[in-house]
């Protein structure tokens, strides 16, 4: 375990940094599964991305589609603004595919299934019944569940597994699948809504991911309906010099609501490792949405090797009024991260949140924030971002703020506080405010002092300490969030809620 | 990264169309690193991340656009001041309408003639401190000056100054393209008080270079001129030693193009720098076009830093502040703070901002607010519910809201003569 040689000052509680050291020193989820893997032929090229969409069983406006991306990908360079620091990517030195072999044929019962991909998901914490279901067996579904449903998609290096309660959703007319089937049985909703919110220009990373995305999950709300039950996506990385890129896709109809959780892991590997998603999100009128993260690929080890470098694009269209779009991100683990989960707030009376908290220790680099683009009239959003950062690592958030000229009586607040455990570590703050209108208000806050003042007043009176009541109405809003997580996350956000922020800074 | 080369076609279009001062020895010297810098970065070009809200054309283009000259009725401001006048009219001194040049505790010398000297104290000084500010965003603006700047004055301060320096800039020829380079020094235990007003050229690029000594103390008080045409482009870069002080604060009134950047650097412990603007734009006389952009680097210990702009912006006036403070590995108790805020008294006019921290020390305590809006319209309810008109009460509710900035000056005969200046100005405004 990474010790954190540091003089603990005054303001920061032992139990912050413990419970900060104790998050990154010991990744549980460091094993890998020894599994006989169908690769691609390393690199990407072409054919390459020709054969993705084969194994897929794509039609052929689908490999067009990828090869219009690619096309563009080539013409592309790689971004560098952002205030990470990494050696030069070589994206023809991995897999762009890699399937395990008993995956092959879908696996007819639980006899017929590789025994170390069912321990895998064992291993990971998936109950049991779910793990019988993410294995690919038939007819599990129909067993006695226990508690809270979750409905998951695990995702095995390039492919899904398996998607649980399928039947019970389908039944509420609500569609989950994996992003390949959607392809093949839902043509005309991928057609339409694919690559509408992040289109194949957007930028490097999803422009690669437009090519080469080998699966993902895709969900259908329908008109006026409320999801039965929480889906998830289980992302796993298990295949070393394996790029994985999946592609979400999300639509909530017309009035309907889904809450969605999504988390991933990766083994300990000497190198570094790509994985570049994309996330798209379709809100129609009144439509809800809630998505939350816990991204907690391995982080690299306390001299920064190995580890995941972590390019994500999620985005949510907001085109139906009063539509409302909630993203939730932990995010713990990658060597990089450059994650900005966005919010086009198309439809009047839109809105949308962003809550996130950033943990970087060792020699972990995140860069990430949102974009909240004000297009419709008396939308709102809020931004709460909290980052932690140890060791030597460098946490920067960076978001922008745009009120565009019809964007009338809109509102955002924003609050983003640091705090920084050690002195040889960075905390950075990049917001962009643009305001194109005079009846819109816009606030930027980086001083913990700013919590509501209401709650601060509450706390104080009673005898608490400045500090004091600030870590508590942060803790207290942190479990509220923490609180929707699913039960594979739980021991995340347990020790996620006892992180303190005393000490911030902006 | 290589500079592209439609930057490097407009760097040299630039420079050709201008003559370097004739120099010898080390100002020649210090003209050609700046050339050779300028060259290496290129001008600044839209796509830029650093002039991404303020489009840098017209202040790179070859020949300055015209810019009508404005008939001030106004009486000067701080004409009531006691101070040491110098004049420069369309970015040359004119020694006819100046003050004589001697006073107690001060040098003050022409840059032509420091120039012409083979040694000189400003060699230490003159494009050092700019070429230090190059790193790590690049202002190739302050290079051409430094490369090709025309006049200028170098001030030394050696004990407490008794009275203020004032640059006066005036506007008379309405092509005018002045380039201007100041040097400053003030010595351990000195203070310096700094005016500068006027508009100064159709086109003004000026940077001064102000160097604190440990316990030094300088006061930098400017207004930019009411020509509505004008451009102006200013770089001010300070490095301060220990416990010394900074306090500059700007009032803008019209201008199509304003950029003002600081670049302060708190080299010695227990240093403290503030920075102060405020900004009434109007586009109604024309286009308006406001940028503050502020770099404060903390380099040592418990030293004080404090950036407080105010916008007020109406009939389509843009409003920038890009502002960054950046604590470097060690600069334990540092205290940053900034906030910017702007005032939109319509719909068409825009504020963009982007508000940095960089911050890699554990034990600091730095903060930045930014805020946007219309005006309270509670708070205008409660003066019109008490007779004052709505026009007046807008124009009440506007001083306060700039008075944090204004509050900055220390020298309560300076804030006076900003106050009475900018309820002037609102009075005219409101009769038309």
């Amino acid at each position: 375990m990474a010790a954190l040689d540091t003089d603990i000052r005054d303001g920061v509680d032992r139990e912050t940094v413990e419970t900060v050291q104790a998050m990154s020193g010991t990744y549980k989820y460091g094993w890998s599964t020894d599994i006989e893997m169908d690769y691609a032929p390393k690199g990407v090229n072409e054919d390459i991305v020709r054969l993705i969409s084969e194994k897929n069983e794509e039609p052929e406006w689908m490999t067009d589609w990828r090869l219009q991306a690619f096309k563009r990908w080539k013409q592309m360079a790689e971004p560098e603004w952002a205030m990470l620091n990494y050696p030069a990517i070589d994206y023809q030195s991995q897999y762009y595919y890699a399937r395990p072999k008993s995956m092959a044929e879908k696996p007819k019962s639980l006899d017929d299934v590789d025994p170390k991909l069912l321990a895998t998901y064992k291993k990971l914490g998936i109950p049991l019944k779910e793990q019988m279901i993410l294995a690919g067996v038939e007819g599990a579904e129909d067993m006695p569940s226990e508690g809270r449903k979750v409905a998951v998609d695990a995702v095995f290096d390039s492919v899904s597994v398996g998607t649980t309660f399928q039947a019970e959703l389908k039944k509420a007319g609500v569609i989950f699948c994996s992003i390949s089937e959607a392809i093949r049985e839902h043509p005309e909703l991928v057609k339409k809504y694919l690559g509408s919110v992040v289109p194949i220009t957007d930028n490097y990373f999803a422009t690669l991911n437009s090519a080469v995305f080998s699966d993902g999950s895709f969900v259908y709300i329908p008109p006026g309906v409320r999801c039965p039950m929480e889906l998830s996506t289980y992302f796993r990385i298990n295949a070393e010099n394996t790029g994985q890129f999946e592609r979400t896709l999300i639509i909530a109809d017309k009035g309907s609501y889904v809450s969605y959780l999504e988390g991933c892991t990766a083994p300990k590997r000497e190198t570094h490792q790509l994985h570049a998603a994309v996330v798209e999100l379709v809100l129609l009128e009144d439509a809800e949405i809630k998505y939350s993260t816990v991204q907690n690929w391995y982080p690299g080890d306390a001299e920064g090797r190995g580890g995941i470098y972590n390019f994500v694009t999620k985005r949510a269209d907001c085109r139906g009024d009063r539509s409302k779009v909630m993203w939730t991100q932990v995010e713990t683990g990658s060597a990089i991260t450059w994650k900005y989960p966005s919010c086009i707030l198309r439809g009047d009376d839109s809105q949308g949140e962003f809550y996130s908290i950033a943990i970087a220790n060792n020699a972990q680099q995140a860069d990430t924030g949102t974009k909240m683009v004000h297009l419709g009239k008396r939308t709102k959003s809020r931004i709460v971002s909290k980052g932690i950062s140890a060791g030597r690592a460098q946490n920067t958030y960076r978001g922008l703020v745009s009120m565009h000229p019809k964007a009338k009586d809109s509102r955002n607040y924003t609050q983003c506080d640091s705090l920084l455990i050690g002195d040889k570590c960075g905390a950075h703050t990049v917001p962009y405010i643009e305001v194109k209108n005079n009846s819109s208000r816009v606030e930027h806050e980086a001083t913990t002092s700013k919590v509501d003042d209401d709650q601060m007043f509450y706390c104080r009176s009673r005898g608490m300490g400045e500090e004091e009541a600030v870590a508590l109405i942060v803790n207290g809003f942190a479990r509220e969030v923490l609180q929707a997580l699913p039960m594979e996350f739980a021991m995340e956000a347990q020790q996620l809620v006892a992180i303190s922020l005393e000490g911030s800074v902006g | 990264m290589a500079v592209a080369q439609t930057k490097l076609d407009l760097t040299e279009t630039r420079i050709s169309a201008l003559a370097m001062p004739q120099s010898k020895g080390w100002a020649q010297t210090a003209r050609a690193e700046a050339l050779a810098r300028l060259r290496a970065m290129g001008l600044p070009a839209r796509r830029d991340e650093y002039w991404r809200y303020t489009d840098p054309s017209s202040l790179t283009q070859a020949a300055a656009p015209r810019a009508a000259l404005h008939v001030d009725d106004e009486a000067p401001i701080f004409g009531e001041i006691d101070r040491l006048r110098i004049v420069f009219v369309d970015g040359v001194f004119d020694p006819a309408q100046s003050d004589d040049l001697a006073l107690t505790h001060v040098t003050i010398e022409r840059l032509s003639d420091v120039m012409a000297k083979d040694l000189h104290w400003a060699r230490e000084h003159y494009g050092v401190l700019e070429a230090a500010g190059q790193s790590p965003v690049a202002r190739p603006l302050a290079a051409l000056n430094t490369a090709f700047a025309s006049d200028g004055v170098v001030i030394r301060a050696t004990g407490i100054v008794e009275k203020p320096i004032s640059l006066v800039y005036l506007h008379n020829d309405s092509a005018s393209d002045a380039m201007v380079h100041h040097v400053v020094r003030v010595e351990s235990g000195a203070s310096l008080t700094l005016l500068e007003n006027g508009p100064a050229a159709a086109r003004f690029n000026n940077v001064t270079e102000i160097s604190l000594a440990d316990d030094g103390d300088f006061h930098h008080i400017r207004t930019q001129g009411r020509d509505h045409e004008r451009r102006a482009a200013t770089h001010i870069f300070a490095r301060l030693g220990a416990r010394s002080q900074y306090k500059s604060f700007t009032l803008t009134g019209n201008g199509v193009l304003t950029r003002n950047e600081h670049v302060i650097t708190l080299s010695g412990d227990d240093a403290s720098a503030h920075v102060a603007g405020a900004a009434l734009g109007d586009g109604a006389q024309g286009a308006f076009h406001h940028d503050d952009t502020v770099f404060i680097t903390h380099d040592a210990e418990r030293c004080e830093s404090r950036q407080v702009f105010k916008k007020v912006l109406r009939n389509g006036a843009v409003g920038v502040f890009q502002g960054k403070i950046l604590v470097k590995p060690g600069a334990q108790k540092t205290d940053g703070y900034q906030i910017s805020q702007s005032l939109l008294l319509d719909e068409d006019s825009v504020f963009l901002a982007k508000p940095e921290l960089e911050i890699y020390a554990d034990d600091v305590s730095c903060s930045h607010g930014s805020t946007t809006g219309a005006i309270d319209e509670t708070a205008l309810f409660y003066l019109r519910a008490r007779g004052v008109p709505r026009d007046v009460a807008t124009d009440l509710l506007v001083l306060a809201f700039i008075d944090e900035a204004i509050a900055e000056i220390a020298d309560e005969r300076l804030s006076a003569d900003i106050r009475n200046r900018l309820e002037l100005w609102l009075g005219r405004r409101r009769q038309g």
